[in-house]
């Protein structure tokens, strides 16, 4: 793949064919095709769009006929081209670009790996008959489909089959497939198909898996060698070209960064200890309670609550009076000043190379390590189960909910336990799921400003 | 019970057994299989490259044996008298010669052939049974490989499409099956994993007590055709009476202790608890008792979950084949060869028909020395079978030969050139003019 300046677009790939046979590329091997700059990082946003939407769906523990229709829709709301005849090339270079930027650790090429799978196998199941089978050709899968003489004849053991695993008998118009048993080792060993002179009579979702799994190993090999080709070359000759955009875009959250703070969240001085008990998130709650008691933060916690109040709305001047009402406390004024007011106002752009920086999104929260002394990071990871226990029912969360949350932490579902935590104490669905503690803060206030203006 | 002759046995008996019994030409002709060079497709290494291994007398051992052919292996067995000889696979080289290509890198020495073979034991069956322990076999748990034969060939050849099946005596307390099929012969170790998990049932140990679980709402085909076929009537008409599977306390906790509902388990036991004076000698106790026990678990008074199956999940437990998973995993896994003396029993490891395996009597395989012995009264008669034919050897050669080795030589040479075919069509396709 040849990434070139915006001016020339010459496609070399033919994708006339894409459009009136739909089909899922294999992405085996980097398609001789040029890509303009601005589309190598905005395709690859798209497809990452999808990935995440994926990925979100999942361990929100949606139903599979759900989640059919959510990868139908992520792909139809992002995958698109003005050109119905580019959607193929988009799918592959978004794939190859995507293959890049998460090639380069066990964890980047676990996700990945898993959400390309997930969107592999729903995508598959969209396919027509004929275009299942070339796939599964392309597998080297021996798959006949069984016709309606040969399924009549079987049906009864088919179904046997089907109620020996808990499901229902095959009806009329389900599809099966003949393979020769070894090709399906997994199936048999469990007695998951109905075996006869040799071949296995395999069902369309076994068929799926089939062929995931297949697409999966290929996958995870080629990820391996992807990884090896960056290190060795690509990211070093590209270092001033696509090296940043690769790193920057693993690393990207998808939604409103905050760091334009909305109206209805401006908060002021004197609202931060009532709006701290309502609409913080436990990370934050726990953060400003410290803050409280112990009259210090270390630099972690600084930067975590510090920019999520500045997403809140705290401006410059009610924020460093409030970090210099705490610390002085414990440090005393003069030093304060000297040491601690010049970060306030560098988070708020206002020293230094005057980066704006936003605040934390729960995926980075979640992700940094505190070590000892520190108060930041996600306390649904780093509590102990006490510890949470104690912290969540402080802040209101009744009995019944803390189970449900407690379970969702052993899964390691942290956002999922800080929204069950937020629906807990607002009495409301959050459909949306918590993924940045500002969302939090902006959708608990949400719900509670209504009620406030309507008292007044 | 079948006696043991350990000190009695000794090379004087395996000389002349090696010197005018073993039926080399027929293991020649079944490991060849087919590639005897006669046919421009024959591989003339292949019977080269297939490991054989030797247990000499004083626990010897030699492993990686090979032969170019019938006459080196013939002599080789002679001149060494082997207590026991194993099958191993056939290699990508021959493995006399394997050191002088393991020194490069790329590891040549390996299995590309091997039988699918299973080695079913009767210890195996410890928990089961009551007539004998350990070692020994009788006909009245005899039965219980009959089964295994019967349901495990059945499945080879209907479910699986495998033709040519083996089945042997071992010689003391169990059975073994090699599946020859050139299909069978490449399986992957993965592939013949799943061939043995498809076969597996019983998940047990001596601390579990449940150890059949039968799920969902009806039994896969295979495990269905195999009750309704083999199991129920092996339990009810045969093991049932013939090992008092319900005759004492001791046995009948043991089925109790498989159900799940402790009221109905309960129940049960009080009837039994009274019984014990011989109510009506007419009927057998066993009987009585299994009828009581099946109508109390499908009466569908107590309805509940692990009741569905537990008339058929006991009958699993006592008769259901127990494999031992790890000989049909590993390509590389040696068994011992058909036709061998079993050194501890001098039984000679002969081939069962699985057709008329019901027929099959353990405690009346001949030994080596019957067979000495009939050689020594049968005097010099020559025929074209050599004197083997004479002595009670000669039904079990016939047997392998018009049962399995013909059918499989048919077999092999139709493959051979089939496959001959194909290359030179491909080859002709690729010179395309």
């Amino acid at each position: 793949m040849e990434v070139v300046r915006p001016q020339s677009h010459r496609n070399l790939f033919s994708s006339n064919d894409a459009v009136s046979a739909p089909t899922i590329p294999l992405y085996r091997s980097a398609p001789p095709l040029e890509v303009r700059l601005e589309d190598f990082e905005s395709f690859a946003i798209d497809r990452l769009r999808v990935l995440k939407g994926i990925s979100d769906g999942l361990s929100r523990g949606k139903k599979p006929d759900e989640m059919e229709k959510l990868v139908k829709d992520l792909w139809k709301m992002n995958m698109r081209h003005q050109h119905a005849s580019e959607v193929l090339n988009k799918d592959i270079i978004s794939h190859f670009v995507l293959r890049l930027v998460y090639c380069r650790t066990e964890d980047l090429r676990k996700w990945f790996l898993s959400m390309e799978c997930a969107l592999f196998r729903y995508r598959f199941r969209f396919l027509t008959t004929e275009a299942q089978r070339a796939i599964m050709d392309e597998f080297d899968l021996t798959c006949k489909a069984v016709n309606n003489v040969e399924f009549e004849s079987i049906k009864e053991k088919l179904g046997q089959v089907a109620r020996s695993m808990g499901q229902p008998s095959p009806t009329v118009d389900a599809i099966f497939y003949k393979v020769p048993f070894e090709e399906v080792p997994e199936l048999v060993a469990r007695r998951q198909v109905f075996i006869s002179q040799g071949y296995a009579y395999v069902a369309m979702n076994q068929v799926v898996s089939l062929v995931a799994t297949l697409f999966r190993s290929q996958l995870s090999k080629t990820l391996v060698l992807t990884n090896r080709k960056w290190t060795s070359s690509i990211r070093e000759q590209e270092k001033h070209r696509l090296t940043p955009i690769v790193e920057a875009l693993s690393s990207s959250y998808l939604g409103p960064d905050f760091s334009q703070p909305r109206e209805y969240a401006e908060i002021s001085l004197k609202d931060i200890d009532q709006v701290a008990k309502s609409s913080f998130p436990l990370c934050m709650r726990h953060l400003f309670d410290k803050l409280k008691e112990d009259h210090h933060l270390k630099h972690g916690g600084r930067m975590q609550l510090g920019l999520f109040l500045k997403g809140v709305g705290l401006n410059l001047d009610d924020a460093l009076a409030f970090w210099r009402a705490e610390f002085s406390k414990k440090v005393g004024l003069e030093k304060f000043e000297k040491e601690y007011s010049y970060n306030i106002r560098h988070n708020y752009g206002k020293e230094g190379k005057r980066t704006d920086y936003t605040p934390y999104s729960c995926s980075k929260v979640i992700s940094s390590t505190p070590g000892a002394g520190d108060h930041h990071g996600c306390p649904y990871r780093h509590f102990s189960e006490e510890n949470l226990r104690a912290a969540l029912s402080r802040m209101g969360v009744n009995s019944r909910a803390m189970e449900d949350v407690m379970d969702k932490v052993r899964n390691r579902h942290y956002q999922l336990a800080c929204t069950l935590t937020f629906e807990a104490l607002h009495g409301v669905q959050c459909d949306a799921g918590i993924n940045h503690p500002n969302q939090y803060f902006s959708d608990s206030q949400k719900i509670l400003q209504p009620k406030k203006d309507s008292a007044a | 019970m079948i006696p043991q002759q350990d000190s009695e046995f000794d090379s004087n008996c395996l000389k002349p057994y090696y010197g005018k019994l073993f039926p080399y030409a027929d293991i020649f002709k079944w490991m060849s299989y087919g590639h005897d060079g006669k046919h421009p497709g024959c591989d003339q290494s292949y019977f080269g490259r297939r490991e054989f291994s030797f247990t000499l007398n004083g626990d010897f051992y030699l492993r990686f044996q090979s032969y170019n052919n019938a006459l080196e292996l013939e002599k080789a067995i002679k001149e060494k008298c082997p207590l026991k000889i194993d099958i191993g696979p056939v290699h990508t080289v021959d493995p006399a010669k394997r050191h002088a290509y393991a020194q490069s890198d790329n590891n040549v020495f390996t299995p590309v052939e091997r039988e699918l073979i299973f080695d079913i034991d009767m210890t195996d069956y410890d928990d089961v049974r009551y007539c004998c322990k350990g070692a020994d076999v009788c006909l009245d748990c005899w039965p219980l490989m009959t089964i295994v034969i019967k349901v495990i060939d059945t499945s080879l050849r209907d479910d699986f499409g495998f033709k040519h099946i083996l089945w042997v005596y071992s010689g003391r307390r169990g059975v073994h099956c090699w599946v020859c099929d050139g299909k069978a012969r490449r399986l992957t170790n993965e592939q013949r994993a799943s061939v043995a998990d498809y076969f597996r049932v019983y998940k047990g140990n001596e601390n579990s007590h449940k150890k059949v679980s039968l799920m969902g709402a009806a039994l896969h085909p295979f495990l269905a055709t195999s009750y309704t076929n083999v199991l129920k009537d092996y339990f009810e008409k045969v093991l049932l009476t013939r090992q008092n599977l319900l005759a004492t306390e001791e046995r009948y906790e043991k089925i109790l202790s498989m159900i799940p509902d402790e009221s109905i388990a309960s129940e049960l036991r009080g009837k039994w608890q009274d019984s014990r004076r011989s109510s009506s000698a007419k009927e057998d106790i066993n009987i009585v008792r299994r009828e009581q026990c099946k109508q109390l678990l499908q009466s569908g008074k107590h309805k509940s979950q692990g009741l569905r199956r537990c008339v058929e999940e006991i009958v699993f437990c006592y008769t259901y084949p127990r494999l031992d998973m790890e000989v049909s995993k590993h390509m590389n896994h040696l068994l011992k060869a058909p036709f061998c003396v079993h050194p501890k029993t001098g039984r000679v490891c002969v081939p069962i028909d699985p057709n008329r395996c019901d027929e099959f009597d353990p405690t009346t395989v001949p030994t080596v020395f019957q067979l000495l012995e009939e050689l020594n009264n049968e005097g010099l008669r020559a025929d074209v079978n050599g004197e083997r034919s004479g002595t009670s050897l000669g039904n079990s050669v016939t047997l392998f030969r018009s049962s399995f080795l013909e059918p499989l030589q048919k077999g092999s040479k139709e493959e051979i050139e089939r496959s001959y075919n194909l290359k030179l069509q491909q080859s002709k396709n690729s010179i395309g003019w």
